[in-house]
C-alpha cells in the first residue's frame, strides 16, 4: 500500500472523530443535526476510499447507504420532525462543554491506547481506522449521556453506530452481511424513535428526558 | 435447498408473523398464535429424530438443541396464557383491537429471532438476531403507551442499543482476531470454523473482543452494573412479554457469550473469561438480593429475582468443568420454567386486582385460592427451598464450587438466602394477610402454569436419565 493511501484513510477517519467533537460541544438541536450529517458524510467518504484501497466493490454500497440514508434522508426528517414538536431551543447539558471536551479527550486517549497495543499484528490500515472507529463510538456514548434531549440522545447514538461502520469497513473482506445489518438497525431504530418521540410529546408535551425521570421507576 | 427442521423453526414463526399482521379479530389471531407456536415446538422436538445438518449459515449441536427445545416450549405456553391473558386486556379496554394485531406480529416475529440467534452459525447473523429481538420487545413494553411503559421502553431501547452496539465491536474484534488465520470472507465469522482455529487467534486481539462482548452481551443478560433497563422493561410491558423475557431473551443473550466463551477456552493464551463471569455473577446476586427487600410492585420484584438468578447461572458456567456448566445449565432450565409460570400467575392477578402494588394485593389464598397457591408453589421453588427443580440445581452450584472456591460459595450462599428472605417476606403479606381488593374470580387460564410448576416439581425429585445424559454432553461440549 503506498503511503498516500494510507494518508488520506487516515485523514478521513481523523475528520470523523474530528467530527465527534464538534457534536460535543453544538448546544442547538438544529447545528447538532448539521454536524451529524456532516459526520455521516465524511462516514460515507471515508467508506469510498476503503472500498477503493482494498478493490471492494460491495463497500461502494455501504458508502452510498451512508451518504443517502445517513447523511441526507435521516437528518431531513429528523429537522421536520423537530420543527413540528417546536422543540428547536436549546440542549441542556448535564455537565460543562469543557468538562465534556475532556472527558472526550480522555476517551480517545484511551482507545489509541488499547487499540493500538493489541493490534501489532493487524496491517497499519486496519489498525489505525480500528483505534479511530472506538474514539467515534466512545464519543457517541458520551454524547449520550451527557445530554438530555431525547433528540440529542438518538444523534448521540446514530454517531455511534457510524464509528461501527468504519470498523466494520476497515476490517479487510469482512463480510457484507454486517455492513446492511447496520444500516439496517439504524432504519428499524429510526423507526421506533420516530414513533416514541411522537409519543412521549403526546404524553409530556416535552422531549426533555428528564420529564420521564420524574417517575423514578417504582411506583409510588 | 430443501426445508429441513433447522430452516422450519424460523420459517414458521415468520410467516406466522407476516399472516398476523394482515389478519383482523383478536380472538383468530389468539389461537393462530397458539397454533403457529405449537407447531414450532412439534418442530423442534424433531431435532431429537432426524438430526439436520450444519451448514454456513445455520449451526446444529447439543449446546443449542437445549436452547432451543426450551425457547419454543416457553413460547408456547405463554402463547397459551396470552391468549387469556390479552382477551381480559381487551375487556378492560387497556388494548385496542389494532394494537393486538401488532401484538400478535410482534410475538412471532421475536420468535424468530430468537431461533435464530440460537441457530446462527455467523456471529454476525447471531447478532443481527440479537438486535432484532431487542427492538420487537422494545416496542412490546411500549405498548399501553403510558407514561412508565414509554419510560421504561426508552430505557430499554437506549440501554439495549448501547450493548448491543458494543456487542458489534466485539464481534467486529473477532473477525480481525480471525482474518490472518482463517482468510478473508466468509469464513472469518463462521462458529465453527472460528473455533476449529481459534487456538492460532492473535490472544490480544481475543481479550479486548471478549470485553466488549461480556459488556454487549451482558447488558441484555441482565448482569448487575448494566441491568438498569430490566426491571422497567419487565414491569411495565405486557405480563406475557415478561415472561418471555425473564424467561428466553436473557437466555438467549448468555447463550451468545458462551458460545464466545467456548472459543476462547480454546486458545490458551487469550485470558480465561472464567473469573470475569464469576465476578459479575457474584456482584448481580448481591445487588439484586438486596433491591429485593423495598420493592413495592410485585412485577418489579420477580424481574430483580431474575437478576439474581441470572447471576447464579453466569457464575456457574464462570466456573466452568463438567459439574457447574451441568448446574448452571439445569439451573437456567429450571429458572426459566418457574419464573414465566410466576410471571403467568402475578398476570392473571394485577387483572383480577387491578393493580401490581404489592401493598393492595392481600390474602391472596382467600381470595384467589389457585392463583394464590400457584404463585406461592413458584416463590418457594424460585428462593430454592427442596424439593423443587431450583433447589437441585442451586445445591449442585454450591456444592460444585464448594471442592474449589470455598470463599465464593460463602458469597454465593449469603446472596441465596438474602433473596430468600426478601421474597418471602414480601410474598407472605400478599398470601396470608387481610384480604384487599377486587375479589372477583379470576378467567385465568391455569393450564400453562401449572404445566410449567409440575415440571419443576417433577424436576426436584427425578432427573429423566435422558435428561442428564443430554445436559452432560452439553457441559462437557461448554469445557
Amino acid at each position: 500500500m503506498s503511503s498516500l493511501q494510507f494518508d488520506i484513510a487516515h485523514l478521513l477517519a481523523g475528520s470523523l472523530v474530528l467530527a465527534s467533537f464538534m457534536m460535543l460541544y453544538q448546544d442547538r438541536l438544529y447545528a447538532l443535526l448539521n454536524v451529524y450529517a456532516l459526520h455521516a458524510g465524511v462516514l460515507a467518504l471515508s467508506v469510498a476510499w476503503q472500498a477503493y484501497v482494498q478493490h471492494a466493490p460491495h463497500l461502494y454500497v455501504t458508502a452510498l447507504i451512508a451518504l443517502v440514508f445517513k447523511a441526507i434522508i435521516i437528518p431531513v426528517a429528523l429537522h421536520r420532525i423537530i420543527k413540528r414538536l417546536g422543540i428547536h431551543r436549546e440542549i441542556e447539558n448535564v455537565i460543562g462543554i469543557g468538562l465534556t471536551m475532556m472527558a472526550g479527550i480522555g476517551l480517545v486517549a484511551l482507545s489509541m491506547v488499547v487499540m493500538l497495543r493489541v493490534t501489532p499484528s493487524a496491517d497499519a490500515l486496519a489498525r489505525e481506522d480500528l483505534a479511530f472507529a472506538l474514539s467515534v463510538v466512545l464519543l457517541g456514548l458520551l454524547i449520550m449521556v451527557t445530554r438530555r434531549n431525547a433528540v440529542s440522545q438518538v444523534v448521540g447514538f446514530m454517531s455511534l453506530e457510524n464509528g461501527l461502520v468504519l470498523a466494520a469497513t476497515g476490517a479487510k473482506g469482512m463480510p457484507l452481511v454486517v455492513e446492511i445489518s447496520v444500516a439496517f438497525s439504524v432504519l428499524i431504530a429510526f423507526i421506533v424513535i420516530g414513533v416514541f418521540l411522537f409519543r412521549i410529546r403526546e404524553r409530556f408535551d416535552s422531549v426533555d428526558v428528564q420529564e420521564l425521570d420524574r417517575f423514578r421507576g417504582e411506583r409510588r | 435447498m430443501s426445508i429441513d427442521a433447522l430452516s422450519a423453526i424460523l420459517l414458521i414463526p415468520a410467516l406466522s408473523a407476516a399472516v398476523l399482521a394482515i389478519l383482523p379479530g383478536y380472538r383468530l389471531t389468539a389461537k393462530l398464535n397458539v397454533a403457529a407456536s405449537l407447531a414450532t415446538f412439534l418442530t423442534s422436538l424433531s431435532l431429537f429424530v432426524v438430526e439436520p445438518v450444519s451448514g454456513q449459515y445455520l449451526l446444529m449441536d447439543d449446546l443449542n438443541k437445549v436452547f432451543i427445545v426450551l425457547t419454543t416450549f416457553v413460547s408456547l405456553t405463554t402463547s397459551v396464557f396470552s391468549a387469556s391473558y390479552i382477551q381480559h386486556e381487551i375487556e378492560t379496554g387497556r388494548l385496542t383491537p389494532a394494537f393486538l394485531r401488532f401484538y400478535h406480529a410482534m410475538y412471532q416475529t421475536l420468535m424468530f429471532a430468537m431461533n435464530l440467534a440460537l441457530v446462527a452459525n455467523n456471529i454476525g447473523l447471531m447478532w443481527v438476531a440479537v438486535e432484532v429481538a431487542t427492538l420487537t420487545t422494545v416496542l412490546m413494553v411500549g405498548i399501553y403507551r403510558t407514561h412508565e411503559a414509554l419510560e421504561a421502553a426508552w430505557k430499554y431501547f437506549i440501554l439495549g442499543s448501547v450493548g448491543i452496539a458494543l456487542a458489534l465491536f466485539g464481534t467486529i474484534l473477532v473477525y480481525m482476531a480471525a482474518r490472518p488465520v482463517v482468510g478473508e470472507g466468509l469464513d472469518g465469522m463462521v462458529w465453527t470454523v472460528l473455533v476449529k482455529h481459534a487456538a492460532k487467534f492473535d490472544p490480544a486481539l481475543l481479550n479486548v473482543a471478549f470485553a466488549f462482548l461480556l459488556l454487549g452481551y451482558g447488558t441484555k443478560v441482565g448482569l448487575a452494573p448494566l441491568h438498569a433497563w430490566l426491571p422497567d422493561a419487565h414491569a411495565e410491558g405486557p405480563t406475557p412479554i415478561s415472561a418471555v423475557l425473564s424467561g428466553l431473551l436473557l437466555n438467549v443473550a448468555l447463550y451468545a457469550l458462551l458460545r464466545f466463551k467456548m472459543m476462547l477456552a480454546v486458545n490458551s493464551a487469550a485470558i480465561a473469561p472464567g473469573p470475569l463471569m464469576v465476578t459479575m455473577g457474584l456482584i448481580s446476586v448481591i445487588f439484586a438480593a438486596l433491591m429485593l427487600y423495598r420493592r413495592r410492585d410485585i412485577k418489579r420484584m420477580f424481574a430483580y429475582s431474575s437478576i439474581e438468578h441470572m447471576g447464579i447461572i453466569v457464575f456457574a458456567f464462570g466456573m466452568g468443568g463438567p459439574l457447574a456448566n451441568f448446574a448452571g445449565l439445569l439451573h437456567m432450565t429450571m429458572h426459566s420454567l418457574t419464573k414465566s409460570a410466576i410471571f403467568f400467575a402475578v398476570g392473571h392477578i394485577a387483572q383480577v386486582k387491578g393493580t401490581q402494588k404489592i401493598a393492595d394485593i392481600s390474602g391472596l389464598t382467600v381470595t384467589n385460592p389457585a392463583l394464590g397457591w400457584g404463585l406461592m408453589l413458584g416463590v418457594i421453588a424460585i428462593v430454592g427451598l427442596p424439593p423443587l427443580g431450583i433447589f437441585m440445581s442451586e445445591f449442585l452450584v454450591v456444592s460444585s464450587t464448594f471442592a474449589r472456591a470455598p470463599w465464593l460459595t460463602v458469597i454465593l450462599v449469603l446472596g441465596i438466602i438474602i433473596a430468600l428472605g426478601g421474597l418471602l417476606l414480601r410474598i407472605g403479606a400478599v398470601m396470608f394477610g387481610e384480604p384487599k381488593g377486587r375479589t372477583a374470580p379470576a378467567e385465568a387460564s391455569y393450564v400453562p402454569m401449572f404445566t410449567h410448576l409440575g415440571l419443576v416439581l417433577m424436576a426436584g425429585i427425578y432427573l429423566p436419565p435422558v435428561l442428564v445424559t443430554g445436559f452432560q454432553n452439553v457441559a462437557k461440549l461448554l469445557g
